[in-house]
């Protein structure tokens, strides 16, 4: 992983073992349990929004199954087997009332976790999740894309992308988002980003859920807030001007006054 | 040896000012610049090139397809390959090859090559190939399972060719209730089978254990040198010794009636190196998954424009390293001479002429390569030993015997 921020809070890091992979868990903070799940790019070590959720939760932060380095299952062929996964990780933590903060791809990991346990969130905040079909858009392919155009297409401000990952971003970098663009490649190639059955199993949900979207996201189209609105029962959406896809790396402190806030409604 | 005619049947008719503008002329490149009279005259001037090259005396005319390109007409080899069945007499269509990653149905391939071979009278060589990066794009097939289907539907393929049906097939990207294709080779106990490659070491080690021929794709001499080292100790540890008629190399050869015009006209071999109007998109030919993780770094530094496309050289450097040899015979054939003796292959496909070259050069070319370099090139190979598979009589295959019918040993 690259850093790109100084180490302010303390991290743990841990090698579980789930249905015979291990899933590389970091963890920071203190509170209630917040499981955050990363965008298809993979994370940096550190980002200012962890260390403002790290404040008021009990922060974890796994890395996806084949992402950043971590163990690839070879037989791990869907997003469904992440979520799968992941709902296993919590078993063997023994974990309850744990809420869900669900970034882009992770906003979709966490959309099919939430289908499988309808009440097994507290609280479920989706941000820019892929996952459902855009109405009338597209979800911006990957595949089509540079690594360097594909992460500078999140952002709005593209400083923000400069001060994160360097004007040019250096060779391991890029490698790091290679090796994360086959890994999506493997579980979320066709459809590319989506389930066609997502949009009917989340009628199942009854898990209390914000759905916040940048208002210029030029990945998912923001169209998609509505949809996931309108699939979720009692689902609320914010959109924020002046953020794209990566409202956490954009909008640190907006975004996690907004999990703090929902998180502690009763 | 075994002599192959080898056009990549460029089309080339298309404004060479929007491809410079679109800065890639593959896979999002419209086609809308494809112009259908230009093709159709195109087709039938290569129809034209093979019958010729069958005439002056090559032993094969090998064949290849590519998707969304302008420098490759053949959408589907198969197609070229039974009209080839239908018009030649003698020559072997050898298909290098069917791209098996892109097969949604590997039994139907099995049953479309079966019919070539009973078309041709059991003339088919049938080369697989795992199909360029953008191929992956243009077909909408996960690159990141590109080796895992390509080994899946080869064992399909081989296994309909040989078992009797009905059986079923349940494999990880392929699953079949019933296989049991009504039209089965006519060689026994399949046609060979013979795999062409560029870069990936993977691709050797997996030919040289299946005990098949690997075609190296107009590698320089050294990186060739390094193929036949890592085939043979593969081979050895699979039981038999590699050899010339394991071997086989394609050589872009353009000769004509003058060295200025030779020269002029196999300059034409760059601009599908993207020379004249740029190839590839850098992020499409390369998508992650579909690379060996042993060359993540060369091509990442590629897609972003850090590094050159680590498959491509100066025109300078690949006639220096004989990538290209252009010539009239007399100065073409030293130069065959050195790559027989330090690569020693028993399988030369001759890439004759690409890009703009006109048809009436196309022609003049084959016209001299039959009539004064294969008669040179075949003494040269029976003073070096170079017999091919079929003089040979060499098994098809690390489980498959020699063929139970010898036909057409040139």
């Amino acid at each position: 992983m690259i850093a790109t921020a100084p180490a302010a809070i303390a991290w743990t890091t841990e090698e579980i073992q789930i249905a015979g992979s291990s899933v590389r868990l970091r963890s920071a903070g203190s509170g209630a349990p917040l499981l955050v799940l990363h965008h298809d790019i993979g994370t940096p070590e550190q980002l200012p929004v962890y260390e403002a959720l790290a404040r008021r939760f009990t922060v974890l932060l796994p890395s996806h199954p084949g992402y950043d380095g971590s163990e690839r299952p070879g037989w791990m062929r869907s997003v469904r087997d992440v979520a799968v996964t992941y709902q296993a990780l919590l078993a063997a933590r023994g974990l309850a009332e744990v809420s869900a903060l669900g970034l882009g791809f992770g906003g979709w990991i966490a959309a099919e976790m939430a289908t499988m346990a309808p009440r097994g969130f507290r609280r479920l905040v989706l941000v820019g999740a892929m996952g459902l079909k855009p109405a009338s858009g597209e979800i911006l392919d990957q595949a089509l894309v540079s690594y360097i155009d594909y992460v500078r297409a999140g952002f709005v401000d593209q400083s923000a992308f400069d001060r994160l990952f360097g004007a040019d971003p250096p060779t391991p970098l890029l490698e790091q988002w290679d090796l994360n663009r086959e890994m999506t490649f493997r579980i979320a190639w066709k459809p590319y980003m989506y389930n066609p059955a997502l949009p009917h199993l989340l009628g199942g949900v009854r898990t209390p859920t914000l759905v916040v979207w940048g208002r210029e996201d030029r990945i998912v189209p923001v169209e998609c807030a509505q949809q996931y609105a309108r699939a979720l029962p009692g689902a609320r959406v914010v959109e924020l001007d002046g953020a794209g896809h990566f409202v956490e790396m954009e909008q640190p402190d907006t975004l996690a006054k907004l999990v703090a806030q929902f998180a502690a409604e009763s | 040896m075994h002599l192959m005619y080898f056009t990549e049947q460029p089309m080339s008719a298309y404004p060479e000012e929007e491809g410079r503008k679109r800065g890639a002329t593959a896979l999002m490149f419209s086609n809308r610049h494809f112009d259908p009279v230009a093709g159709s005259r195109l087709y039938n001037e290569y129809i034209e090139h093979y019958r010729l090259a069958e005439e002056v005396g090559f032993d094969g005319i090998m064949l290849n397809e590519h998707h969304n390109a302008p420098f490759c007409m053949q959408a589907k080899c198969n197609i070229f390959a039974s009209i080839l069945a239908a018009i030649t007499k003698r020559v072997k269509i050898v298909l290098l090859g069917n791209p098996l990653p892109l097969a949604d149905n590997p039994v139907r391939l099995a049953e479309e090559l079966a019919m070539i071979d009973m078309v041709s009278g059991g003339r088919l060589v049938s080369g697989f190939v795992r199909g360029g990066g953008q191929e992956q794009l243009a077909t909408g097939v996960n690159p990141a399972y590109n080796r895992e289907r390509f080994e899946e539907a080869h064992d399909l393929i081989v296994r309909a060719w040989t078992q009797e049906g009905p059986f079923r097939f349940e494999g990880t990207h392929y699953q079949h209730r019933v296989v049991n294709p009504w039209a089965v080779p006519l060689q026994k106990p399949h046609p060979r089978v013979w795999i062409p490659g560029v870069l990936s070491k993977e691709t050797i080690i997996w030919a040289a254990r299946q005990r098949y021929p690997y075609i190296a794709l107009s590698t320089a001499i050294d990186a060739t040198k390094k193929i036949w080292e890592l085939y043979d100790s593969v081979a050895a540890e699979a039981g038999y010794a590699g050899g010339p008629e394991y071997r086989g190399y394609l050589q872009r050869c353009h000769v004509a009636e003058t060295e200025e015009k030779a020269m002029a006209n196999a300059r034409q071999f760059m601009w599908m190196q993207g020379e004249f109007t740029g190839l590839a998109h850098p992020v499409w030919s390369s998508p992650s998954g579909y690379f060996s993780p042993s060359y993540r770094k060369a091509f990442v530094e590629f897609a972003v424009g850090r590094a050159s496309n680590p498959r491509a050289a100066a025109f300078e450097d690949q006639i220096r390293d004989q990538q290209i040899i252009a010539g009239t015979p007399k100065t073409v054939i030293p130069k065959l001479r050195r790559l027989l003796e330090e690569t020693r292959p028993s399988i030369v496909g001759f890439w004759a002429s690409d890009g703009f070259v006109s048809n009436q050069d196309a022609l003049t070319c084959i016209r001299l390569l039959g009539q004064e370099v294969l008669p040179a090139v075949r003494e040269m190979g029976k003073e070096l030993g170079l017999w091919s598979p079929f003089e040979a009589n060499s098994p098809i295959g690390i489980n498959q015997p020699a063929p139970a019918v010898h036909r057409n040993g040139a």
